[in-house]
């Protein structure tokens, strides 16, 4: 699989992350899923898009600590490229 | 008709109350995906008379219990119609009677593989196309056992009661993607599950009669259909008046 660049994953998970309510223009890696008001049935929608997407399992663990959007992008790509 | 953008699956559907279900829900526009365990006959009957009534259905094998057979009814019927699984309903059961001081451990473990985790696993599975469509249907097939004691029935009884809680709980987590899941829970049903029972029975029930198993399937239809919409985490028992 080619290797997955940041930047493409920052601009999947901005799209999936307006998709359960946020304005684009209000996503950016140092908004927070709280301030978002994107909630753990969302942040599953993400793993499974994730998932679906790009081969990257994320389970509960992974994202309990998540903060920001930025969390979860380095995520992503870090697991993508283990 | 309706046209529907989704595809339906029911475990347990090659006889009884399964294949009313199946029956009920293909008139309702749904293709289904008609499960069954070891009884291909019956399945393929009724996928037949399905389709002899203008319906859609396919017969898919598979034991519930089995930690793969989600993803192998589920990828199976996705590539079928090539459509997602929109409705999902548990219904497949088994039961190992006897009084809970006799009962042996593979007579309890069976019954909570089948008639609890096996629905566990096929909810987990068929939520994640769900909350992508931003709507889904999950019927779950309780009992009236699981709401008031039946001797002889206590590894049932925890199976189902877990069903309902398990029902209840997922519900209330994905309501505001348009996915419901609601119970149903049959009292005595005319079915091959309960053809030895004493017919005694009958008279404790206010109805004074057992029910049919097309009268199940009605509800699930109801509960798989728009008009439901509102109901979710609900548990509609069809027992004549059994467990009032």
């Amino acid at each position: 699989m080619p290797a997955v660049t940041s930047q493409q994953v920052e601009s999947r998970v901005v799209e999936a992350l307006a998709s359960f309510g946020p304005e684009p223009e209000q996503i950016t890696r140092e908004s927070t899923f709280e301030e978002l008001d994107i909630d753990s049935l969302d942040l599953v929608e993400l793993a499974q898009i994730v998932e679906d997407e790009y081969g990257v399992v994320l389970k509960g663990e992974d994202m309990k600590d998540l903060q920001t959007v930025g969390d979860a992008i380095d995520l992503i790509v870090s697991k993508a490229e283990a | 008709m309706s046209e529907r953008e989704g595809c339906a699956l029911v475990t347990g559907a090659s006889r009884g109350i399964g294949a009313a279900i199946a029956r009920a829900l293909a008139s309702d526009g749904w293709p289904v995906g008609v499960n069954y365990r070891t009884d291909r006959e019956g399945a393929e009957a009724v996928v037949a008379e399905i389709e002899q009534d203008g319906g859609r259905a396919v017969a898919l094998e598979a034991d519930v219990a089995d930690p793969a057979a989600p993803d192998r009814l589920f990828d199976a019927l996705e590539s079928h119609w090539g459509s997602r699984v929109l409705t999902l309903v548990n219904n497949a059961g088994v039961n190992r009677d006897d009084l809970t001081p006799s009962l042996r451990d593979e007579d309890w473990s069976e019954v909570i593989e089948t008639d609890l985790t096996a629905a566990f696993r096929l909810t987990r599975r068929a939520l994640g196309a769900m909350l992508r469509a931003r709507t889904g249907r999950i019927v779950n097939i309780a009992s009236v056992s699981a709401l008031r004691a039946n001797p002889g029935q206590s590894n049932y009884a925890a199976a189902k009661a877990g069903l309902i809680a398990l029902t209840k709980t997922a519900a209330v987590e994905v309501a505001r993607r348009g996915i419901t899941i609601n119970a149903v829970a049959p009292g005595l049903i005319d079915t091959e599950m309960t053809a030895g029972l004493s017919r005694d029975l009958l008279a404790a029930i206010p109805a004074r009669r057992a029910g049919k198993p097309e009268e199940v399937a009605a509800c699930v239809r109801f509960l798989a259909s728009e008009d439901a919409s509102y109901v979710t985490g609900a548990v509609l028992t069809v027992d004549g008046g059994l467990a009032a």
